[in-house]
């Protein structure tokens, strides 16, 4: 086992900001108007890209009206989180599609 | 005479506007490739219709998302009928749809401003009410073929979407 020391400098070196500032890009599947998976989380600064395979054009719409990212049949479409929070969304074309995306700081 | 003109009303709300046939027998898969193509044929052609008509922004996306979507799902139906070599069957509910449908758009036809888009999509709330019964209780239970089936269950959940998409419009129409 590693002494406590190592550990420490080893955080110290690679510094507190560097793990968060990470930012990742999270798929999402709208599939036979559905989305996959239904509920994400994330982190603000990753990007959520929804990957449209259907043959109709969809929306994914924050039920706060946050934002409203419309996919092209057969497209994707992405959207970088900048805030912190909960936020339900849904299809305008296609209301019964519904999702959630939990982004935390 | 408020009692005679609601027992009408009463009878009104009874009578669906699109009317399937109710106890025939179980549909072959070429008949409900006929049904669900023609039901999405009479969909494009009342969302043309509003196009040419309504000047309301909210009615106009909700007709183009009508064309748009049917065509797409039209086209996946006359694709997979090709590859299974399934000839679409005409029978009496695909003509006793478009029957209806045309006597509809006449309807329609003669409204104009707030009164058509109004109509239109209260026909379009009813109309995908009826078809989405059928679809559940009549046309997936009955397909043999598993593409068809599938198909018509995608079907479902896209015409579930379209309805639920006509409640709203209607609701902000009021």
């Amino acid at each position: 086992m590693a002494p406590r020391w190592m550990f420490l400098t080893m955080l110290a070196l690679i510094g507190p900001g560097s793990i968060s500032a990470h930012a990742d890009t999270i798929q999402v599947i709208v599939d036979r108007l559905a989305f996959s998976p239904t509920e994400v989380q994330a982190k603000v600064g990753d990007t959520i890209e929804w990957v449209n395979k259907d043959p109709f054009a969809h929306t994914a719409t924050a039920t706060s009206r946050a934002w409203d990212v419309a996919m092209a049949p057969g497209h994707a479409a992405r959207l970088t989180l900048t805030k912190a929070g909960v936020e339900d969304y849904f299809c305008k074309y296609h209301p019964n599609m519904k999702g959630r995306v939990t982004t935390v700081p | 005479m408020f009692v005679k003109s609601s027992a009408l009303a009463f009878v009104l709300c009874l009578a669906p506007t699109f009317a399937f046939a109710q106890g025939a027998a179980k549909p072959t898969d070429p008949q409900i490739a006929h049904i669900a193509y023609t039901a999405g044929a009479i969909d494009i052609e009342a969302g043309k219709q509003a196009l040419t008509k309504s000047q309301s922004k909210e009615v106009r996306a909700f007709a183009e998302s009508m064309v748009r979507d049917h065509e797409a799902v039209n086209k996946q139906a006359l694709d997979l009928a090709k590859k299974l070599n399934v000839t679409p069957a005409d029978n009496d509910t695909s003509r006793s749809l478009a029957k209806q449908a045309a006597d509809k758009k006449a309807e329609l036809a003669r409204l104009n401003g707030a009164a058509f888009d109004k109509a239109y999509v209260a026909n379009e709330v009813a109309f995908h009410k009826a078809v989405n019964g059928a679809l559940e209780t009549l046309l997936i239970p009955s397909a043999n073929n598993a593409e068809l089936k599938g198909l018509l269950q995608t079907g479902l959940k896209l015409f579930q979407g379209h309805q639920q998409h006509a409640e709203h419009v209607a609701a902000a129409l009021k």
